[in-house]
């Protein structure tokens, strides 16, 4: 059968199911639209929290970073994942405890403050819509690759299904879509690694394969790529290349942002009890690590596998020639993410770091690099036709890049539209707007904000790759630190918390801008972005976590300097902090 | 519920809360990166301990904790009479 029909049919099937999930489950009240009425069972939670979670970028790129700079990318493993600690102990039982639907909510509350929650919007405005953009994006590169439709009708498409299923169903829509989601993500990411896995080393589970003897030299898989990666003038692949000092602050930034950000936070609203909070937090990591323990495994097999391909004889040997390219390299280099440029003339393709030559490189006549371009982002797309497997394989692929970005998207929509028709409209605007006109506002809101969504998809703005700094870094310095004081500091009064935003948002901003131009707008940087030039060398990637201290420690100074918080929330707080008594959904 | 119960109740949830994160960041800024030179001996696969613990060992050791630390706390719930 025509891989364009294969294809059609796995994306065409899962759709059908999301379409019929939103008929199901659409949401009658207020309560079913932001939090599905509280009754999710954890388990069922702690999944979709991992669809919610794992987006186009964990699915397509995360895999990708790591085969291209090996141990030094650990840190996106352990901070997307070391996230979910302080979220199960931190924050997310006390917040179900509490018992409104979104965080501003909260913070807005707990502070008595309409700054402090409008800093919140603010903050939950700019991370969820940026977040969003390389979501829509995420789903176009898949519709475009592999449906051959346009990017623009494929992100139509993306969009009328997310509307069909959010705009109905609300939160309980989005999370039994996200369910169903993260079954066609987990088996599409799992299945291709489990066949390589078991093509290099014979071992079946690519966590163990990873460690495993490498069938095709008799040593361990690593120390063949670590050879062949130096034989070419690389980097090894387990050493460290980097900065140690970075590497902690940027995993801890990660995994602050990971706590912070509020379409994972308004998850945990969902479940019956505050102890299913904790559970299901427990349970998210349980899925998130599936895929994120063979993540690891596919990029180091396939940085490997893409290098016998070139190199089938070894890398002294013959290179492959240009006439007998796989299928996968025309493919991928009709999308411009791959390109090859033939720079000796002799017709094979050498592939190797031709700012580190190896010593044998001019004697064999090679004359630079010649797989000129290869976008990280096609590895876990492109590795089942790398790996030569069937074609079902390749239609299973299509229907999980598609799955995560969407079930991604749908949360941040609801993230963006709760905050727009419960706390902007409903707590600040409009107190009096009745149950039936609010939900009407956050279905128009959901509305506004795929179109928003779509637009900003077919339009990225082109600094779409940069801002997820800008979503980790200010949900790390603003809402983590103001909603972990709202619970563990009850003396924390409003003006505290208000300088602490605004301290941590204000210089996570600042430095940001600072090194990579205001706005993300080319050229108009105050320092060029180099080690040299960052303030104690920090990364501009990693100062959410430095943010997040000034936060603490502004608030924690004018907290001291302008009294408690008043009697009636510190009794507040200690209500919080026992699960006793949260019952169900409570309006306001 | 007393207020000096309640207080226990908090003082063992904050106990239990810093013990897990001495370890959460024991096996990943400890192990996976800081300390990675001290456990270069120990061979896995190829590579070493560290490296291990950077890509599974921390992952794992994250969902231990998670599920640890909610039976600890239903049963503190339970013992304090503060479950729902």
């Amino acid at each position: 059968m025509d891989q364009f029909l294969i294809n059609l049919i796995f994306v065409g099937a899962s759709f059908a199911l999301y379409i019929g999930i939103a008929i199901w489950a659409r949401a009658g009240s207020t309560s079913d639209f932001y939090a599905a009425s509280r009754g999710v069972n954890p388990i069922v939670n702690g999944a979709a929290t991992a669809a919610d979670w794992m987006s186009a970028a964990s699915f397509i790129s995360m895999a990708g970073l790591i085969a291209f700079v090996g141990y030094g990318n650990s840190t996106f493993l352990m901070g997307w994942t070391g996230g979910y600690v302080l979220l199960a102990m931190l924050l997310a039982p006390y917040l179900r405890k509490f018992g409104r639907f979104t965080v501003p909510d909260f913070i807005g509350d707990r502070y008595y403050s309409q700054t402090a929650r409008t800093l919140a919007i603010i903050s939950l405005l700019v991370a969820s819509i940026t977040y969003v953009i390389g979501q829509m994006t995420g789903a176009g590169v898949a519709f475009s690759r592999f449906l051959e439709v346009d990017n623009t009708t494929g992100l139509l498409i993306a969009a009328a299904v997310v509307f069909a299923y959010s705009v109905l169903g609300g939160m309980k829509g989005i999370t039994y879509t996200q369910l169903a989601q993260y079954v066609v993500l987990i088996i599409a990411y799992t299945i291709p690694a489990i066949f390589i896995s078991l093509q290099l080393t014979g071992n079946p589970l690519p966590q163990l394969g990873l460690f495993a003897t490498h069938t095709g030299s008799g040593q361990p898989l690593l120390t063949t790529l670590n050879e062949v990666l130096v034989e070419l003038g690389f980097n090894d692949y387990t050493g460290n290349h980097g900065s140690t000092f970075n590497m902690v602050l940027f995993t801890l930034s990660l995994m602050i942002g990971t706590a912070g950000l509020p379409h994972v936070i308004i998850r945990f609203f969902t479940v019956p009890k505050v102890s299913d909070a904790r559970k299901s937090a427990g349970w998210a990591l349980v899925f998130i690590a599936l895929l994120y323990t063979v993540a690891p495994a596919v990029g180091a097999m396939a940085r490997l596998n893409i290098i016998t391909t070139i190199f089938p004889n070894g890398v002294q040997e013959q290179p492959l020639a240009y006439a007998d390219k796989p299928d996968w390299m025309i493919n991928w280099e009709n999308t411009g993410l791959l390109a090859f440029e033939d720079k000796n003339g002799d017709g094979f393709i050498q592939y190797y770091n031709d700012a580190n030559a190896p010593a044998f490189a001019e004697g064999l006549g090679w004359a630079g690099n010649e797989m000129v371009t290869f976008n990280r982002d096609i590895l876990v797309l492109a590795n089942p036709e790398i790996a030569q497997l069937p074609g079902w394989v390749i239609g299973l692929i299509a229907a999980g890049g598609l799955a995560a970005a969407l079930s991604t998207a749908a949360g941040l929509l609801l993230a963006i539209s709760s905050a727009i028709s419960h706390d902007l409209i409903k707590s600040m605007l409009n107190p009096s707007i009745s149950e039936k006109g609010e939900l009407m506002a956050a279905r128009i809101s959901m509305a506004f904000a795929i179109a928003l969504a779509t637009y900003l998809g077919l339009n990225p703005p082109g600094f779409a790759a940069q801002t997820v700094a800008l979503a980790f870094g200010l949900a790390a310095s603003s809402l983590f630190p103001a909603i972990m004081m709202g619970i563990f500091s009850k003396k924390m009064n409003s003006a505290g918390a208000v300088a602490g935003m605004i301290v941590g948002l204000g210089s996570t901003v600042l430095y940001i801008f600072t090194y990579l131009g205001w706005f993300f707008i080319p050229g108009t940087n105050m320092l060029a972005n180099t080690p040299d030039n960052w303030i104690f060398g920090i990364s501009p990637l990693s100062f959410g976590a430095v943010g997040a201290a000034l936060n603490f420690t502004a608030a924690f100074i004018v907290n001291k300097m302008t009294g408690d918080a008043p009697a009636e929330i510190q009794e507040m707080v200690e209500g919080i902090r026992v699960p006793k008594g949260a019952g169900g959904a409570v309006a306001h | 519920m007393s207020d000096k119960s309640r207080g226990a109740y908090w003082s063992a949830n904050l106990r239990i809360i810093s013990i897990s994160l001495v370890i959460w960041a024991l096996v990943s800024f400890g192990f996976a990166i800081i300390l990675r030179p001290l456990l270069s001996g120990i061979p896995v696969g190829g590579t070493d301990l560290g490296f291990w613990f950077a890509q599974q060992g921390s992952i794992l050791t994250f969902i231990v904790l998670i599920f640890y630390y909610t039976s600890y706390m239903n049963k503190l719930d339970k013992e304090f009479d503060v479950e729902e």
